[in-house]
């Protein structure tokens, strides 16, 4: 017998680290993936709050997040593409053309 | 009741020709503005006459309403006018010296270039003075004292290109300042206590007050506070160094607004108010002590000026000394008597002054000058009958006047009586030692055509000249008025005919009329010898006055330069004030103060977002860093706030 | 029986997840992640989430991941270089998620109790969530197939080679 709690420490686990890869690494791509294994960790704590309260709903909610994170990598990862063929870089820090 | 006099025609007359004269003036002719500028004063003349016909049909005071002004609650001022013998007197010196001096005027001023703007400015003044004079309550007389140092100081300043007269301008409007502080705040304290500032509620109110002994009582505080608004506008001690820097303005100036009316005014405003000032001994006893005062400090300055209109300026100084002296003590009737006479034979002096600039060209330094008599025979006449009026010689109008003060002054303290004999015999002698510098000896001016002021164009023909008839002819009328003046005041016709007004001291006289035979003879005595030591002194053996300066030395260069009054001020107030604003007000509080907080801001601005700018770095790391520090924050507040109680 | 169970899965999920941060190589990163993406799909049979499950590995590690490995290996990403980027999301971020992450983890502990979440709790053949998507989530269904649809087209252009598309506007 789980306590919910766990399936949410775990949850929050997984996006905290979502977040870290993203302020920590500096290849594009690894960003975009932390990106999804935050996505991920939300997935989770949907999912346990619908198993909790008996709820179908959370898992459709899961349903469409997980499609708009599909569209989403498309489209990223076709961006990242663009921008690798003009800057010929996939380092973050040298894309900052943007700046004051 | 009263018929409607239309007493608003007499001051609006002149305004409206001001108003012509001064839109309408730079593109007319001579010839217009002249006609323009004598009719309208001339029909308010002829106004006051009419009134003066009608005078003792009329129940008084008579009291015309002219406009709506203030009515906030129970206080009210209107636009009204006020008629009673104080007012008749003073109505008709104003017009008629005035309109005299309007026709002297068009000759003295035909060569000056601004001939439109002078006559503007003169008929401003009349009408300010008119209001003055005419007006039913504190306030609008106060408008009338604010206008006529406004004209006044238009006037003074009149060649405004000048430094030393645009100074000199300057100077007039802010010592007035003073007194006019002095003057409000006595306003103030009335509508505090009356209510009211029309003279007859004030009055009313007044009358059952009793006297006020032991020194500060309401009424004290307020005649002495009126006085300070005298002070400044009629030139008496401490705030009479206006007046003979005033001398910058053209002479007919110096004789309309400097001799016979605006300095006037003072004494006419403690007349009006005389209620107050009985009430009020203390009050009475400090006008008096500075009308002594300053009638004794000014002569003795006019001993030994040089140039002709500054002794004519200290001894105006020192005439309306005695019209205080007269005041303060309780003879406000000798002192309108003396107001009146002043007016003709100081108005008559200046103007023969101005005819003798006239006729050398501009000169006005009297060792310039000399043996004009066969020269000016006219302008001479006529001087000469003025001095002998100042100089109180019987029968002439200055003696029946000053006569009157200086009796009157007996009675109350012969302290005031003794200053006053002395004073007027130092008048006596500086004024014959004006008349003797000026037209006898030898001539001793260069000639004409080195000289000339802007002002009075070329005179290039050699020698000094009569001046035309359009000047002498006033001069001939004030001549008349200075022989025959003074024959009102003969047997106490004229302090009858003021006492409904200002009251009168006839129950009061403790002296015999033996007594005041005695007086008498001793003031004509001062006048005599007056008379006489000036003539040795500048006829007989010139020398002498050279060598006595020499012995006096420091003390006679003191007098010579006023008693450095001038430089006192200038070192204990005016520089102090000065350098207070410019040091503390101006470094300190505008530039450190309220520019740097302004200045500061932009540049804090500024810094700030300099610093501030650097968040835009382009760099998306540092952007998810704030988001998930901003995160964190949020969080943490929420907490804080209760949310995951 | 079930938390052990729990724990193992849950254990795979943080080490994928630390060993994503820890590689430098991104298809190192890309393989962690899937391993995250089939340990939480055990999580959620756990839950008795099976339709999800399945959708997870179908979907996400099958095409997406799929997606990420293609991408990397068409760019030809090599090791992440070490450039000093930003002062502030190290200093300032760091901290920040993790004393966010702690204030919530500490909000969910104190407030959700040692209820117990049953094991297969949730009802349910995929009919039932069918009867829900087609019925009370219709409008959000259809609009998901249109950003699909519109996200094909993005991909499709920003990721054409520039000459062809330079050729389609001449």
């Amino acid at each position: 017998m789980v306590p919910l709690s766990y399936y949410l420490l775990l949850s929050g686990i997984l996006f905290t680290c979502g977040v870290v890869g993203f302020l920590i690494k500096r290849n594009i791509i690894t960003i975009f993936m932390s990106i999804e294994l935050m996505l991920n960790g939300v997935n989770l704590s949907f999912v346990a709050f619908a198993a909790h309260w008996h709820a179908l709903a959370g898992q459709v909610f899961v349903f469409f997040v997980m499609v708009v994170a599909a569209a989403e990598a498309a489209v990223g990862l076709a961006i990242i593409i663009a921008v690798y063929r003009t800057r010929e870089t996939l380092n973050v820090d040298q894309v900052n053309l943007l700046k004051l | 009741m009263n018929p409607m006099l239309n007493l608003w025609l007499i001051p609006i007359l002149p305004l409206a020709g001001a108003a012509i004269n001064g839109f309408l003036g730079k593109k007319s002719s001579r010839r217009a503005v002249t006609t323009i500028a004598l009719v309208f004063c001339g029909s308010a003349f002829a106004m006051a006459l009419w009134v003066a016909m009608r005078f003792s049909s009329l129940s008084l005071p008579y009291q015309e309403y002219f406009a709506h002004w203030i009515r906030s609650g129970s206080f009210t001022v209107d636009f009204a006018f006020y008629l009673d013998q104080l007012s008749l007197v003073m109505l008709l010196v104003v017009t008629g010296v005035g309109f005299l001096i309007h026709i002297y005027s068009v000759g003295y001023m035909w060569d000056d270039p601004s001939y439109y703007r002078f006559f503007t400015y003169l008929n401003l003044f009349m009408f300010f003075m008119l209001t003055l004079v005419l007006a039913n309550n504190y306030l609008v007389m106060f408008i009338g004292w604010e206008g006529v140092g406004l004209a006044s100081y238009l006037l003074i300043g009149f060649w405004f290109t000048k430094d030393s007269a645009a100074s000199a301008g300057k100077k007039a409007f802010i010592v007035n300042r003073v007194g006019d502080f002095g003057f409000m705040i006595a306003l103030f304290l009335l509508i505090k206590h009356f209510g009211s500032l029309n003279f007859s509620q004030v009055f009313d109110a007044v009358k059952p007050l009793p006297v006020e002994s032991a020194g500060t009582g309401l009424l004290t505080i307020v005649g002495i506070l009126l006085m300070v608004g005298a002070c400044g506008k009629s030139a008496q001690i401490p705030l009479y160094v206006w007046l003979p820097d005033a001398m910058e303005g053209p002479t007919p100036v110096s004789a309309l607004i400097h001799a016979a009316t605006m300095v006037t005014a003072g004494v006419y405003m403690v007349s009006r108010s005389h209620l107050i000032f009985e009430r009020a001994p203390t009050a009475l006893t400090v006008v008096a002590i500075i009308g002594t005062l300053t009638a004794f400090f000014a002569a003795t300055i006019g001993i030994a000026q040089t140039d002709i209109k500054k002794v004519l300026a200290y001894s105006t100084v020192s005439q309306l000394g005695y019209m205080f002296m007269a005041c303060g003590v309780g003879a406000f009737s000798a002192g309108i008597f003396h107001l009146m006479t002043h007016a003709f034979f100081k108005g008559l002096l200046f103007l023969a002054a101005g005819s003798v600039i006239h006729a050398v060209g501009g000169e006005q330094d009297m060792r310039k000058m000399g043996g004009l008599k066969s020269y000016i025979p006219w302008t001479f006449l006529t001087m000469g009958i003025a001095t002998l009026a100042i100089a109180g010689i019987p029968p002439l109008a200055g003696f029946w006047s000053k006569d009157e003060i200086l009796w009157k002054a007996y009675q109350v303290s012969p302290v005031y009586w003794a200053i006053g004999v002395l004073t007027a015999f130092i008048t006596s002698f500086y004024m014959f030692r004006l008349l003797f510098m000026t037209f006898f000896g030898d001539y001793r001016g260069a000639h004409v055509d080195e000289h000339g002021r802007a002002s009075h164009g070329a005179h290039g023909h050699g020698g000094p000249h009569e001046s035309p008839w359009v000047m002498l002819a006033p001069l001939m009328i004030l001549a008349l008025l200075s022989l025959v003046g003074g024959l009102v005041g003969i047997g106490n016709r004229f302090e009858d005919f003021l006492a409904p007004a200002v009251g009168s001291t006839e129950g009061a006289e403790v002296a015999s009329h033996a007594t005041e035979l005695l007086l008498m003879g001793i003031s004509v005595a001062a006048a005599f010898a007056g008379w006489i030591l000036a003539y040795v002194l500048y006829c007989q053996r010139p020398e002498l006055p050279q060598k006595i300066a020499a012995r006096l030395g420091s003390f006679y260069q003191a007098v010579v330069h006023k008693y450095y009054v001038d430089e006192i001020y200038a070192a204990v107030i005016v520089k102090p004030l000065i350098d207070g604003s410019s040091r503390i007000l101006w470094q300190g509080v505008d530039r450190k103060i309220i520019d740097a907080a302004v200045n500061d801001a932009g540049h804090g601005a500024g810094h700030v977002s300099d610093e501030v700018r650097h968040m835009q770095s382009g760099n998306l790391r540092s952007y998810a860093g704030w988001i998930a520090a901003g995160f964190a924050v949020v969080i943490a507040l929420m907490l804080w706030m209760g949310a995951g109680r | 029986m079930t938390l052990i169970l729990f724990l193992a899965f849950g254990a795979v999920c943080v080490a994928g997840a630390v060993n994503l941060l820890a590689q430098r190589h991104p298809i190192n990163s890309a393989l962690s992640l899937i391993a995250v993406m089939a340990a939480l799909a055990g999580e959620y049979l756990l839950l008795g989430a099976e339709f999800v499950a399945a959708v997870q590995v179908i979907v996400y590690a099958g095409a997406i991941m799929v997606l990420f490995v293609f991408v990397i290996m068409l760019l030809n990403a090599g090791e992440e270089e070490l450039t000093k980027g930003s002062r502030v999301a190290i200093l300032l971020g760091v901290p920040g998620v993790i004393t966010g992450g702690l204030l919530t983890s500490w909000v969910v502990l104190r407030h959700s109790g040692t209820e117990a979440v049953p094991a297969g709790a949730l009802p349910g053949p995929p009919a039932e969530i069918a009867q829900l998507l087609f019925h009370d989530f219709l409008l959000p269904f259809e609009v998901t197939s249109v950003l699909i649809l519109i996200a094909i087209l993005g991909a499709v252009v920003l990721a054409s080679k520039p000459d062809e598309a330079e050729r389609r506007f001449d």
